[in-house]
C-alpha cells in the first residue's frame, strides 16, 4: 500500500496551484493511492543496468537559421488575455501583504 | 444523384476533379447531415457553416479559373478541438479554454488550409485529451453512432464520430496513448498515429509532449494516406519534428491493393496483447483476421513483447509528469478564463488556484496531482525514473520484434464500446482500455487501427491494430490497404455500410409530427 495521506495531496495541491475543496482532497487521497500501487511496478523492471528514454526519436541540437522571421503583434499576443492594460497583460498583485 | 456523404474523401477527389460536384455542394450536404444529426451525435464543439461554405466557392472558383490544386481540394475535414486555429474557438474539451480562439494557426491546419480542404468546425473531446470516452470534455459527451447510449471512444471520440456518422469525410485527430486508434476500433473507422515526430506538433494543445502525435482519421485506409501526405513532413516550428524526406504515403496505400501484396508478409501476434481481459468476440474476430491473412499468403509469427506489461504504469507515470508541467501554462494570465477566490487577498497564486479549481475538471486535476507527485523530490527516481527506463525496455522489445516480423498485429482495443458510465467511478479501469496502443507511443513507432468486424455477442464495430517500425509508417499504409481490401471482400461490404441510418434529431422529428 501507498502511504498517501490528505496532507500531502493537499500539500501537491498547493504546489499544482489548484484549489481542492476537503471532499475533492480526500477523493483523491483513495484514488491517488490505488493509482500509485498499480503503477510502482515499474520499479519491478527498472533496474540499475537499464538506461533512461526521455524521448522516442532523439534528435540533438536542433537549431533554425538566426534570421528574423514575422510574429504575432501586440494586439495578436493579447487577444486572448482575460486582462490586459494598453500593451500589456494585467494581473493582480504578485507578492501577499505577508 | 450520389450520396454525396457515403463517400470517400479520394472518391469525392475525383468528382470535384471533373467537376461532376461542385465544394459548395459537398460542403453543404456534410453541413446539412450536421444539422440534422448533430444534436444527437455530438461530434462537434463548433460548426463553421458560412466560413466553409465561403471557403468552398473560392476553392470552386480557383478549380474553374484553371489553377492547379491539390487531391482533396474541396474536400471537407473536421478538426480535433486540440488544435488551435485562429478563426475558431479552440478549447481542447476545457472549460479553461472556454471561448479562445488562438491568434494562429496549427501547421496540420495551416497545411489542410493550404491545400484546399475544407474547415467544417471542431470536434469534441476528453478535456485536454485525458480519457477514452469522451465523457471527461467539458462540454459533454460524443456518443457512438452505432449506439448512442455508448461511448465513441476518446480522446478524439468526436473526430471518429463525425466520420463514421458520415457528417465528415476526413477529420484530424491526436494520439497520446491511443486516442486515434481506440475511437477508430470502437467506431468502425480508421485511425494513424504517424511516428513520432512526422507530423508537426505546434499548435496541438499539448498534454504529453514526448507522447503527442497528431494524425489521419477517416473511413479508409487510402484516405489515411491522403490526408497523411498533407499533414506530415518536417516543420521548424516543432524541434521534435523529423526532418527525413517522407515518401508518398497514398503511394504506399495503392501498392497494398496489387494482388498478391500479402505474400510473404511475416506478421507478428504479440502474446501479451491477447488472452485475459479481450471481449470473446474482440478475440474470434482476431482470429479470424490472422486465418484470412494466412490463406493470402502472409506468415503469421507468434512473438513475445515482456515489458508491454509495465506499459500502462510507465505511461500513467510519465503522462501526468509531462502534462502536469505542461498544463501549467494554464496561469489565468495570457489566454483562458480568470476566476477570483470567493474571499480573502487578490494575490496572482490565490486567482491562478482558484481559477484552475474553477477551469479544470476531475480528470485533468487527478492527473496534474499524480504528475506533481510523480516528479516530487524523494518520488522521482522510484517512479519517474522508473517509468523512463521502462520505457527503453519496451522499445527494446519492438526492436526484438522487429527483428523478426514486418508488422505487428493485435486487436485495437480489449474491448468494444462501452455504455456511458460504466468506467468513470473507477480510473484504473479506464485507464486499462489502453493496453494495446500505449506501447508504441512509448516507443514512437507508428500504428493503425482499421475495422475488422463487429463482435457477435453486440454487433459493435472491433478494431485490428497495425504497427511498423519507427519511420515506416508507408509499410502500414500498404499493409493496411491490402488488410482492408482482404476483409471487404470476404464481408462483400464496407463494415460502416452495416452501421445504423441515424435519424434527425428528436426535435426534428416532433415537430414533423405535428405536422
Amino acid at each position: 500500500m501507498s502511504e498517501i495521506t490528505a496532507e500531502q495531496v493537499a500539500h501537491l495541491a498547493n504546489l499544482a496551484r489548484i484549489d481542492l475543496s476537503p471532499e475533492e482532497i480526500n477523493r483523491l487521497t483513495t484514488e491517488l493511492g490505488q493509482i500509485v500501487d498499480s503503477v510502482a511496478k515499474v520499479a519491478e523492471v527498472a533496474t540499475p543496468d537499464v538506461p533512461a528514454t526521455s524521448h522516442p526519436m532523439p534528435l540533438t541540437n536542433v537549431f533554425r537559421p538566426d534570421t528574423v522571421v514575422p510574429s504575432l503583434t501586440v494586439e495578436q499576443a493579447l487577444s486572448g488575455a482575460p486582462d490586459h492594460d494598453g500593451d500589456k497583460f494585467k494581473v493582480p498583485a504578485i507578492l501577499d501583504e505577508e | 444523384m450520389t450520396n454525396l456523404i457515403k463517400l470517400s474523401a479520394a472518391d469525392l477527389s475525383g468528382l470535384l476533379a471533373d467537376r461532376s460536384v461542385s465544394s459548395v455542394e459537398v460542403t453543404r450536404a456534410h453541413l446539412d447531415h450536421i444539422a440534422a444529426i448533430d444534436t444527437d451525435v455530438h461530434a462537434f464543439l463548433h460548426v463553421a457553416g458560412d466560413a466553409a461554405l465561403a471557403t468552398a466557392a473560392r476553392i470552386d472558383a480557383r478549380r474553374a479559373a484553371g489553377d492547379t490544386l491539390g487531391p482533396l481540394a474541396g474536400v471537407p475535414i473536421a478538426i480535433k478541438d486540440v488544435l488551435a486555429t485562429q478563426d475558431m474557438p479552440s478549447t481542447a474539451g476545457s472549460k479553461i479554454l472556454e471561448g479562445w480562439i488562438p491568434p494562429y494557426d496549427a501547421t496540420v491546419v495551416r497545411r489542410v488550409r493550404d491545400a484546399g480542404l475544407i474547415l467544417l468546425g471542431k470536434t469534441n473531446m476528453d478535456e485536454f485529451a485525458m480519457g477514452s470516452s469522451t465523457e471527461f470534455s467539458a462540454y459533454g459527451p460524443t456518443h457512438n453512432p452505432w449506439d448512442l447510449d455508448r461511448i465513441p471512444g476518446g480522446s478524439g471520440g468526436g473526430s471518429a464520430a463525425a466520420v463514421s456518422s458520415f457528417e465528415a469525410p476526413l477529420a484530424l485527430g491526436s494520439d497520446t496513448g491511443g486516442s486515434i486508434r481506440q475511437p477508430a476500433a470502437v467506431t468502425g473507422s480508421v485511425g494513424v498515429k504517424p511516428t513520432y515526430g512526422g507530423v508537426s506538433r505546434y499548435g496541438s494543445i499539448a498534454l504529453a509532449s514526448s507522447l503527442d502525435q497528431v494524425g489521419p482519421v477517416t473511413r479508409t485506409v487510402y484516405d489515411a494516406a491522403l490526408l497523411h501526405d498533407v499533414i506530415g513532413g518536417h516543420d521548424p516550428l516543432d524541434s521534435t519534428s523529423l526532418t527525413d524526406s517522407w515518401p508518398s504515403m497514398a503511394a504506399a496505400a495503392r501498392a497494398g491493393l496489387a494482388d498478391g501484396a500479402l505474400k510473404g508478409v511475416r506478421v507478428g501476434v504479440i502474446k501479451e496483447l491477447a488472452g485475459d481481459g479481450f471481449q470473446p468476440g474482440v478475440t474470434q474476430r482476431f482470429d479470424e483476421t490472422l486465418a484470412l491473412l494466412s490463406a493470402a499468403g502472409a506468415e503469421i509469427v507468434q512473438v513475445s513483447a515482456p515489458n508491454f506489461e509495465y506499459a500502462i504504469a510507465a505511461y500513467y507515470l510519465i503522462l501526468p509528469a509531462e502534462a502536469s508541467s505542461n498544463l501549467a501554462r494554464f496561469d489565468s494570465v495570457r489566454f483562458g478564463i480568470r476566476v477570483n477566490p470567493a474571499d480573502g487577498p487578490l494575490t496572482s497564486e490565490r486567482v491562478m488556484a482558484a481559477t484552475r479549481d474553477a477551469g479544470f475538471g476531475p480528470e485533468v486535476k487527478r492527473r496534474i496531482i499524480l504528475g506533481t507527485y510523480a516528479l516530487s523530490a524523494g518520488y522521482y527516481d522510484a517512479y519517474y525514473g522508473s517509468a523512463q527506463k521502462v520505457r527503453t525496455l519496451i522499445q527494446r522489445d519492438f526492436d526484438a520484434a522487429f527483428a523478426q516480423v514486418d508488422v505487428l498485429v493485435s486487436p485495437s482495443a480489449p474491448t468494444t464500446a462501452f455504455k456511458f458510465g460504466e468506467k468513470m467511478t473507477d480510473p484504473m479501469a479506464m485507464y486499462l482500455n489502453d493496453v494495446t496502443t500505449i506501447p508504441a507511443n512509448l516507443a514512437g513507432v507508428p500504428g493503425m487501427s482499421l475495422p475488422m468486424g463487429l463482435a457477435p455477442e453486440d454487433g459493435l464495430p472491433v478494431g485490428l491494430q497495425i504497427m511498423a517500425p519507427a519511420k515506416l509508417d508507408a509499410r502500414l499504409y500498404t499493409f493496411g490497404a491490402a488488410v482492408e481490401r482482404l476483409l471487404e471482400a470476404s464481408w462483400g461490404h464496407t463494415l460502416l455500410s452495416r452501421a445504423p441510418e441515424l435519424a434527425p434529431t428528436e426535435m426534428f422529428a416532433s415537430e414533423e409530427g405535428v405536422v
